[in-house]
């Protein structure tokens, strides 16, 4: 019954587990990998003169660089830096609401609920089962100029005439990109908020710090951590949505992101090569927030293998 | 009771705040929902109570609206045939990667882990272009959506069993082993029992995923015959729509809401057959011995 362990370093085993992860790394090489590479080739590619379609470059050595180069140039300079620009403000502003009501609520359930917390940890979760553009679509029902939003301004006498909200209105975006990444956001801070020890608070508390004191120097340091991976985790999706601001202000262009111009070259347009290009830039900006998921992300899968 | 908790009371202020956020993101939809019901056709007030968007109006109900159940089909059938494809191969890939040793499988480990980072609209754009200058040959619409859906959402599947994996360790694997269990009768008897919870948690978050998938659905559509639910929102915005769409969307929301807790029934029904871990393993171990 004492069969050595089934001695665990036996090379042959390692091709076993291999075979395992083989159809899914398959899978993702055919299906991820190249299409990311499809991407280069074409932003670096050449477009058919009379078909308008892209003609992609699959030889890095034949890459031609043009198609970029006035890209860049309309990103730090041109009329599309004033795109990126929007875009970045919209996400910071979003991220700085996500925070501001986020990080309450997240401690609140987290660390003072008491007997509420399984509830309200159920209706935290509640919106992820709900579809993203169901809970846009509510936002057009009550925005209307006859809609709830307006009647409850006007009945508070708030405001005297009806607001048009859906018309490219700024506020209506950001608000929009708040309400919809916010979930997202407070679960995963919630769980490092959860897991921080009780009985370093505790300590903080019986050396003489009070409850303000304790928040800034025990607690707030603790789920720093938390609050990078939950930033990361709805900023990156952010800066790629287009939705949120075409659906909320009827495709408005004073509010046009980055995402509306990747989505307009590439299946709008006979300049392919020019979404693809901006999908590069893009991901050039995200580039560090990217690694940074995947860093933490990976050193965290050690730890818990430890 | 944590004595930290009972010593500083309740936070009224922070309690208030959750509280009113908590309603601020479910109120609307219950607003939006309370409006598909509607008798008229206004989107933003609600004037008398009918299933009149549902399949009362003859023509632009979800029931005899071609446009609308065509969507809703599509969507249901995207997400079913993307948990059964994208869950055994992200659990397969699951249990590789959290065995195999060596370079390759860090190399493997970090391209698993780049899709769950990757922006939506980068995705969407890389398989439009991957389908229309590579795989030229794979048939339009919902197959290359399917295709689509699965590369998306089977890193999810992976990081879901990964963690249960981390938890479980090599033990109860080890102990069958011991006891003459074959390799694959120890992962069949031992191992699947006890990843059965993320399992569940897998099947629920890919179904979600897909249901609520906007940009890569559309950028792989061709059409209306393959427009899913929130192509259908979305472009029903621009032209003036009815609260059919809210119907549509009501429809969706009880189907996903029916999914989880269908599977939240069924998790606890499996975590109570088998108690916690060790009951689960020790069930599989005494399967195995008898």
């Amino acid at each position: 019954m004492t069969a050595a362990v089934a001695a665990p370093q036996k090379p042959r085993r390692q091709y076993v587990w291999a075979a395992f992860a083989a159809p899914g790394v398959g899978w993702l090489i055919a299906f991820f990998v190249v299409s990311v590479y499809a991407v280069m080739a074409v932003a670096f590619g050449a477009v058919d003169p009379l078909l308008k379609t892209p003609i992609p470059a699959w030889n890095p050595l034949q890459w031609d660089t043009t198609a970029m180069g006035n890209v860049l140039d309309r990103v730090f300079g041109g009329d599309l830096g004033h795109v990126f620009i929007r875009t970045f403000s919209f996400v910071g502003a979003a991220l700085a609401g996500c925070i501001l009501i986020g990080y309450p609520v997240a401690y609140y359930v987290a660390r003072k609920a008491n007997r509420w917390r399984g509830l309200l940890l159920g209706l935290l979760v509640l919106p992820f089962w709900i579809s993203y553009l169901m809970r846009m679509l509510a936002w057009t029902n009550l925005l209307q100029l006859d809609g709830y939003v307006n009647r409850v301004l006007q009945f508070l006498h708030i405001q005297n005439d009806p607001r048009n909200w859906l018309d490219g209105d700024w506020s209506t975006v950001v608000i929009g990109l708040i309400y919809g990444y916010l979930p997202f956001f407070i679960l995963p801070l919630y769980s490092t908020l959860e897991r921080i020890d009780g009985r370093l608070i505790e300590a903080g508390r019986d050396l003489g710090a009070n409850a303000v004191h304790t928040f800034l120097r025990v607690t707030l340091p603790l789920s720093v951590p938390g609050m990078m991976a939950a930033s990361v985790i709805t900023i990156l999706p952010m800066f790629g949505d287009y939705y949120t601001n075409t659906y909320l202000t009827s495709g408005s262009p004073r509010t046009e992101m980055v995402g509306n111009q990747i989505e307009y070259y590439l299946r709008g347009s006979s300049q392919p090569q020019t979404g693809a290009s901006l999908v590069l830039v893009l991901m050039a900006f995200l580039f560090v927030l990217m690694v940074y998921y995947l860093v933490t992300t990976i050193r965290e899968q050690r730890r818990s293998e430890r | 009771m944590n004595p930290f908790r009972r010593r500083h009371g309740k936070a009224p202020v922070l309690a208030m705040l959750t509280w009113v956020y908590v309603l601020w993101s479910l109120l609307p939809v219950l607003v939006a929902v309370r409006i598909s019901f509607n008798d008229g056709k206004s989107r933003s007030a609600f004037q008398s109570p009918s299933f009149r968007w549902y399949w009362g109006d003859p023509v632009s109900s979800v029931w005899h609206d071609d446009a609308l159940h065509t969507a809703m089909f599509n969507t249901l059938k995207l997400a079913g045939l993307t948990v059964l494809v994208a869950t055994p191969l992200g659990v397969a890939m699951a249990i590789g990667l959290q065995r195999w040793r060596g370079k390759l499988s860090n190399a493997a480990n970090g391209l698993m882990l780049v899709p769950i980072v990757t922006p939506e609209i980068v995705f969407g754009v890389a398989l439009f272009l991957v389908f229309s200058q590579v795989y030229m040959g794979t048939p339009d619409g919902l197959t290359r959506q399917l295709l689509g859906h699965i590369t998306f959402t089977v890193s999810f599947v992976v990081v879901i069993v990964r963690g249960r994996l981390a938890a479980i360790g090599t033990q109860y694997e080890e102990a069958a082993r011991d006891l003459g269990a074959s390799r694959w009768q120890a992962i069949r008897l031992v191992l699947l029992p006890l990843l059965s919870p993320a399992i569940f948690a897998s099947v629920m978050v890919v179904f979600a995923t897909s249901v609520d998938d906007f940009v890569i659905s559309s950028f792989l559509s061709t059409g209306a015959s393959t427009e899913t639910v929130p192509i259908k929102i979305y472009s029903g915005a621009r032209a003036g729509s009815t609260p059919a769409l809210n119907a549509l969307a009501t429809v969706m929301l009880a189907f996903t809401l029916l999914a989880v807790a269908l599977a939240a029934f069924v998790l606890r029904a499996i975590s109570r057959r088998g108690g916690d871990t060790e009951m689960g393993a020790a069930g599989g171990l005494a399967g195995l011995t008898g």
